[in-house]
């Protein structure tokens, strides 16, 4: 059973990691890069390790997307 | 360099990465093996040492403790830098252009809108007041409780506007709760000086395995660390926030 879920989890990493990749646009890859961070949160709870996935979770999917969205929209903003 | 000397420095370095990165590689073990032997020792005997049922957090606050401490200055002075960096410059100016309608009428968010910030931010308040609490008990402590009680800040703007936000989280009491956290792990390790043994040693009463005040100083540094990231993440999206919202180029 467990490794059912590790196999599924590995294989959301994956999707997720290579849909970063392929986003081209980075307001769109803030996007995914935070359900990339969810899919790393994910697979280190199949691994029964709470405290990282966590941490990967406020890291990943909080405060790394909010960063890089301000970060844009400031330098949108100076572009105009 | 032109691009032939470029291309053989590469395929050196990259040959000299490739065989230092398989020797690693190779010695690792394999996928869901045992855990190591210190593992085990640690899962044996920090119940009953520290009486916590989270080990991650003894290992973390209490064996390792002195690593954490310098994680925690590692935060402070990130904080501090971006706070630096970002800062108005000498060119930028922090005043608002002079509003040419100041008549017409900016619709406020919508009810819906506002009612699920008010819903979410009390729900991360209480989570994280909850995570960072229960740090030696459940999966999670200091630092994830402190994000998550900073992102209840981040709710709030999404739901209202940023000068709602800017008028209570001001800016003195997020630094002082920045540096008050950091400081505060040092001192209490001094605890431990003062008691006459080793720096960040765990003197204080250990209380009942399991119970919601127990293990000692991992919890108080649990607590400090908790304050600290709380205002640190604070800080940080204020500052961002403050460069999109509100800095921008004087004009002359």
């Amino acid at each position: 059973m467990s490794q059912a879920v590790i196999a599924v989890a590995l294989v959301w990493v994956a999707a997720a990691g290579t849909a970063v990749v392929l986003t081209r646009d980075p307001l769109r890859q803030a996007f995914t890069a935070g359900f990339f961070g969810l899919a790393l949160a994910f697979f280190y709870l199949s691994l029964q390790a709470g405290d990282v996935a966590l941490s990967q979770i406020v890291v990943g999917a909080i405060a790394l997307p909010l960063i890089v969205l301000l970060s844009l929209a400031k330098v949108r903003k100076d572009r105009e | 360099m032109n691009r032939r000397a470029r291309l053989v420095f590469f395929a050196v370095a990259a040959a000299a990465l490739a065989a230092t990165l398989g020797v690693g590689l190779a010695g690792l073990p394999s996928f869901g093996a045992q855990v190591s032997a210190y593992a085990r020792m640690l899962n044996e005997v920090a119940p009953g040492q520290r009486h916590v049922t989270d080990v991650v957090s003894a290992i973390g606050f209490d064996y390792r403790g002195i690593d954490t401490l310098f994680e925690e200055f590692i935060l402070l002075s990130a904080v501090a830098g971006i706070s630096v960096l970002l800062r108005p410059l000498s060119d930028e100016t922090r005043r608002l252009p002079q509003d040419k309608a100041p008549d017409r009428t900016i619709p406020p968010p919508s009810p819906a809108v506002w009612l699920l910030a008010v819903f979410l931010s009390s729900l991360l308040l209480l989570t994280g007041l909850e995570t960072v609490t229960h740090g030696q008990l459940t999966p999670g402590g200091g630092f994830q409780g402190g994000v998550v009680l900073a992102s209840g800040l981040f709710v709030v703007y999404l739901g209202t506007n940023y000068t709602t936000v800017e008028r209570f989280q001001p800016n003195a009491l997020l630094e002082a709760s920045d540096g008050l956290g950091a400081s505060g792990y040092a001192f209490i390790g001094l605890l431990g000086l003062l008691a006459g043994v080793s720096y960040l040693s765990n003197v204080v009463n250990l209380g009942i395995t399991g119970d919601a005040v127990s293990s000692g100083t991992i919890q108080l540094l649990n607590v400090v660390v908790g304050v600290e990231v709380a205002g640190g993440f604070a800080i940080l999206a204020s500052e961002f926030l403050d460069q999109t919202a509100v800095v921008r180029t004087r004009q002359r």
